[in-house]
Order: C-alpha cells, then sequence, then structure tokens
C-alpha cells in the first residue's frame, strides 16, 4: 500500500517537472524566435541607410542596388506573415543576404567610395547586424533542437501531447556560400 | 556543440547550490558569533536577554544586502573603469556591437560595457546574473585584437555571466567584507571596554567550558576571512575551462579564443588597474603570477587561472575538431 503511494506521488512529480521542463523550452524557442525578428527588422531598417550612402558614388552598379531594395521590400513583407511562415521568411531573408554580400563586395572594389563620408561607420553597422542575424538564428536552432530531441526522447515524450509540444522547424541555410555571409570585412577591426 | 550545454546546466545548478550553501553556512557562521557572544556573557552571570546577537546578525545582514547591490559598481570603481554609454570612437562602437552580439548568441541581456583605461589586454566581468551584469575591457584589449578575437574574449565573460559565476563571486565579495566589517567593529568596542567579556565578575563558576568557548569564538572571528578566501579559490580553475568552452560555443569559433589568448599571454604584464577582487573572473590573471602556469596542487589550490598553454591547445583541439567535421557533409544548422 505504501509501496504503492510513493510510487504514484514519484510519478506525479516527474510529470510534473517534464511537462514543465517541456513548457519552458517551448517558451525559450519562441523567444528566440522573436529575437531573430527583432534582428531582421533592425537589418531592414539599416538597409534604406546603406543605399542611400552608397547610391550617389554609384550610378554604375545600378542594377546591384536594385536587387538589394528589392530583396529587402520583399523580405519586409514575407516578415509580416508570422513564425507560420518560417520556411518563407528564411528564404527571404537568404536571398536578401545573397544581394547584400554581393553589394559588399562592390564596395571593397571602390576604395574611394570607402573613404568617402560615413560608408565605413555604415560597414560596422552591417558587419553587426549580420552577426546578430547569425547569432539569434544559432541561438534559435539550438533551443529549437533541444525541444524537439526532449519531446521525441523516450519518458519525455509521454507528456509530450499534455504540453501541447510539436516539432518546431529550424531556421535552414541553403548552401555553404550563404554560411558565409556574416563574415563581411575583417580587414577592419 | 551540446557538450558545453550539459556543463552549462550543471555548472549553474552547481553555482546556485554553492551561493546558497554560502548563504546559509554565513547565517549560522553570524549566529555563532552573535549569540555564542550571548551565551559567554550569560554564563559570566550578565543579563541573558540575546542582544548581541540580534545586532549582529540585523547589522550584517543589512552589510551584506548592501554590499551585494553596490558590489560590482565597487569593483569597476576600483578599477576605474568608465562606462560606455554613448560610443564616439570606431573602436568603441565596435566594441558595443560586439557586446551586443555576444548577448544575442548568450541568450541573455545585454550587460552594461565599461571601459579601463589601462595599455595591458584583459577584461573581466561582474554583476548579479544574467539580467545584471556588467563587462569591462581594457584599452589595451581593444588595440590588440580584431573583431573576431575581441568577439571571443567578450563570449569568456558572457560565459562567466551565463553559468552564474558572477552571482557567486559577488555573493562572496559580500560576505567577506561584511565578515571583516563586523570584526572591525567588535575589535573596536572590545578595545573601547564597551563589550566586557574579560574579568566578569562570576566568572568563576563558569570554568573551563567557558574558556574554551571564547577561545573558539576568538578564533572563528579570524579564520573567516581565510576560509572564505580559499572557498573563492577552490573553484577558479576549472570554471575557465568552462568559460573558454562556452565562448567557442557562442561564436562557433575557438582558434579566435586561442589566437586572442595567445596575443594576451604575449602582451602580459600585469594589469595593474585590476585589484585581486576581480582576478576570478578575469580572461587571464591580471597579477601575472608565476603560479598560473604550473600545474599541480598546490596550483590548484591558490592559482585563479589555468595554464594558458593547457587552455589554448584544448581551444585549437576544438576548433580543429570543428574543421574536421566541416569538411565532411553535415553542418551544426542541418536540417533534421
Amino acid at each position: 500500500m505504501w509501496v504503492l503511494l510513493v510510487l504514484v506521488v514519484i510519478v506525479g512529480l516527474w510529470v510534473v517537472s517534464a511537462y514543465n521542463g517541456l513548457i519552458s523550452l517551448k517558451n525559450q524557442t519562441v523567444n528566440a524566435f522573436k529575437q531573430i525578428d527583432v534582428q531582421l527588422k533592425r537589418r531592414h531598417d539599416l538597409i534604406p541607410n546603406l543605399v542611400n550612402a552608397v547610391k550617389g558614388a554609384m550610378d554604375f552598379e545600378r542594377s546591384t542596388l536594385e536587387a538589394v531594395i528589392q530583396a529587402r521590400n520583399q523580405a519586409v513583407k514575407v516578415n509580416a506573415s508570422g513564425p507560420e511562415g518560417i520556411k518563407q521568411i528564411s528564404q527571404a531573408e537568404n536571398a536578401l543576404s545573397g544581394a547584400l554580400s554581393r553589394l559588399l563586395v562592390t564596395v571593397e572594389r571602390y576604395p574611394e567610395l570607402k573613404a568617402t563620408g560615413n560608408i565605413g561607420q555604415l560597414q560596422e553597422e552591417l558587419t553587426s547586424t549580420e552577426n546578430r542575424i547569425a547569432f539569434a538564428r544559432q541561438l534559435y536552432n539550438d533551443t529549437a533542437t533541444q525541444y524537439n530531441t526532449k519531446q521525441q526522447q523516450f519518458p519525455t515524450t509521454l507528456v509530450a501531447g499534455l504540453a501541447h509540444a510539436e516539432r518546431t522547424d529550424l531556421w535552414e541555410i541553403e548552401d555553404q556560400a550563404e554560411r558565409a555571409v556574416p563574415q563581411v570585412d575583417l580587414s577592419r577591426r | 556543440m551540446t557538450s558545453p550545454d550539459g556543463n552549462l546546466f550543471q555548472q549553474q545548478e552547481a553555482n546556485r547550490r554553492r551561493t546558497t550553501w554560502l548563504v546559509i553556512g554565513f547565517v549560522l557562521f553570524f549566529a555563532w558569533l552573535g549569540f555564542g557572544g550571548d551565551y559567554v556573557w550569560a554564563l559570566q552571570g550578565h543579563h541573558p536577554f540575546p542582544w548581541v546577537g540580534l545586532v549582529l546578525t540585523t547589522v550584517a545582514i543589512f552589510t551584506v544586502w548592501h554590499t551585494y547591490k553596490t558590489g560590482p559598481e565597487k569593483v569597476l570603481w576600483a578599477t576605474g573603469a568608465q562606462e560606455l554609454i554613448d560610443p564616439k570612437t570606431d573602436a568603441e562602437r565596435q566594441v558595443v556591437n560586439v557586446v551586443d552580439e555576444m548577448a544575442i548568441a548568450a541568450g541573455i541581456a545585454r550587460p552594461q560595457i565599461w571601459i579601463i583605461p589601462d595599455d595591458d589586454p584583459n577584461a573581466f566581468a561582474t554583476g548579479h546574473g544574467p539580467h545584471d551584469s556588467h563587462i569591462a575591457v581594457t584599452r589595451g584589449l581593444l588595440k590588440i585584437c580584431n573583431r573576431e578575437e575581441l568577439q571571443a574574449v567578450i563570449g569568456h565573460e558572457l560565459g562567466h555571466v551565463k553559468n552564474l559565476d558572477v552571482r557567486l563571486m559577488t555573493t562572496l565579495a559580500a560576505l567577506v567584507g561584511a565578515i571583516l566589517l563586523v570584526r572591525e567593529g567588535m575589535g573596536r568596542m572590545m578595545r573601547g571596554g564597551g563589550f566586557p567579556v574579560r574579568g566578569g565578575r562570576k566568572s568563576k563558576n563558569a570554568g573551563p567550558l567557558l574558556a574554551i568557548l571564547l577561545a573558539l569564538w576568538v578564533i572563528s572571528w579570524i579564520v573567516a576571512p581565510l576560509v572564505t578566501q580559499l572557498l573563492a579559490l577552490a573553484v577558479s580553475r576549472r570554471r575557465e575551462y568552462l568559460a573558454d568552452a562556452m565562448s567557442a560555443q557562442f561564436t562557433r569559433n575557438p582558434l579566435a579564443l586561442a589566437s586572442a589568448l595567445e596575443k594576451i599571454e604575449g602582451a602580459a604584464a600585469p594589469t595593474t588597474s585590476i585589484k585581486s577582487g576581480a582576478a576570478h573572473l578575469c580572461i587571464c590573471d591580471p597579477l601575472g603570477r608565476r603560479l598560473t602556469n604550473s600545474e599541480g596542487w598546490l596550483a590548484d589550490r591558490f592559482a585563479t587561472h589555468p595554464p594558458m598553454s593547457m587552455r589554448i591547445s584544448r581551444l585549437k583541439g576544438m576548433g580543429y575538431a570543428q574543421l574536421k567535421k566541416e569538411g565532411g557533409s553535415s553542418t551544426s544548422f542541418a536540417p533534421a
């Protein structure tokens, strides 16, 4: 009789702690996703500044600039769809990353452009923004992986339904070249 | 990349436990000092109401609370650090950005940033935990490190913040401070004769018990600061390796920290502006002690940091393991 009671109490305690662990991870995942969102907004706000700063001196590379502006507008539009559209958001943002890195490579080719105005400062801001996005999605992916693993592993999987735990998608990066994007310019300190 | 995680939770748990035990031990210690004094006094036939214990405990709790709250500011003040609120130069803007980036990677609130006007490269963290922390870097560090290396060093410091090392250290410093302060006050009272322990009127009926109690009581006063100091040292070497590992986890770039450590070691003059109070949470031992460069029992007990060469070789090991993995096919972001 006593043994049974003790067993029930132990199992009950375990269910509570497993449930709470899952809920905590779920919220951390949501929070980590919000963090990416914040950083993406920062990037979207920064791009018009960058484009304005280089526009005057860059009548030549029109198409590169156009591509950045278009990718940015597309990303802003998709971003409004919220966390459900994580696949589309990450695609749009990856396209923007590609366009941005092409622009920055182009800027590198014109040293006189770098020397004028506040391009150097903007470059640091952009480097930092790209890093923030990269770190925010690193945190998101790490947290989401932890959450996914936890809800699939054996004893915890029994309470996964109770906690309404569902697999979350990771933020995917398409190809190897994409992954190098955050390192915009390492010669600057 | 999951191995530092397990260590992180263990270390957080261990730090929480240590903080709790420290506080409990401290309360018991003060109860012994205060109420023990009352007991001794009562044995001498004075009024038995334990006012010494009550007053002492109140004073001690208030002192600890105050020192805990103001501790980080005092440590920063002692190093002559200035808070970086409005970055002006490129280097300052960069350090603000790098700290922001690392705070995101670590998933903690953005710490306050301080600059120490010292040409020796070093950095340390202090504060009360992930929601309220400070990070200080010297001008020398900003001068010699490139962006990636700076990132790695900041990552190491935020590792100390995230695994609650800073909270433990602030608590410890507050306790040591309170003990020293109260001891000072008691010493003054005894010398002034306001606290008649010796030569009580009816001391003859108390006998040897009183003498033993009194001796124990006095010894406790003398030994207390030493014990707390040793406690701080006992746990400080292993945590450096963990903070290194956490930096590697945040930046995914252990080789950057390795090269930062090499640069810092190359410039290893003592950092004169960082006093021993903050030494435990620096990126490298600011006192440049010889002990830090050796392994072994004695060094384990008394040095604050493990040997630089060991830290660098561990980081390089991590870096090569990572390169090998990436040279294959899968990556840490691989879709499941």
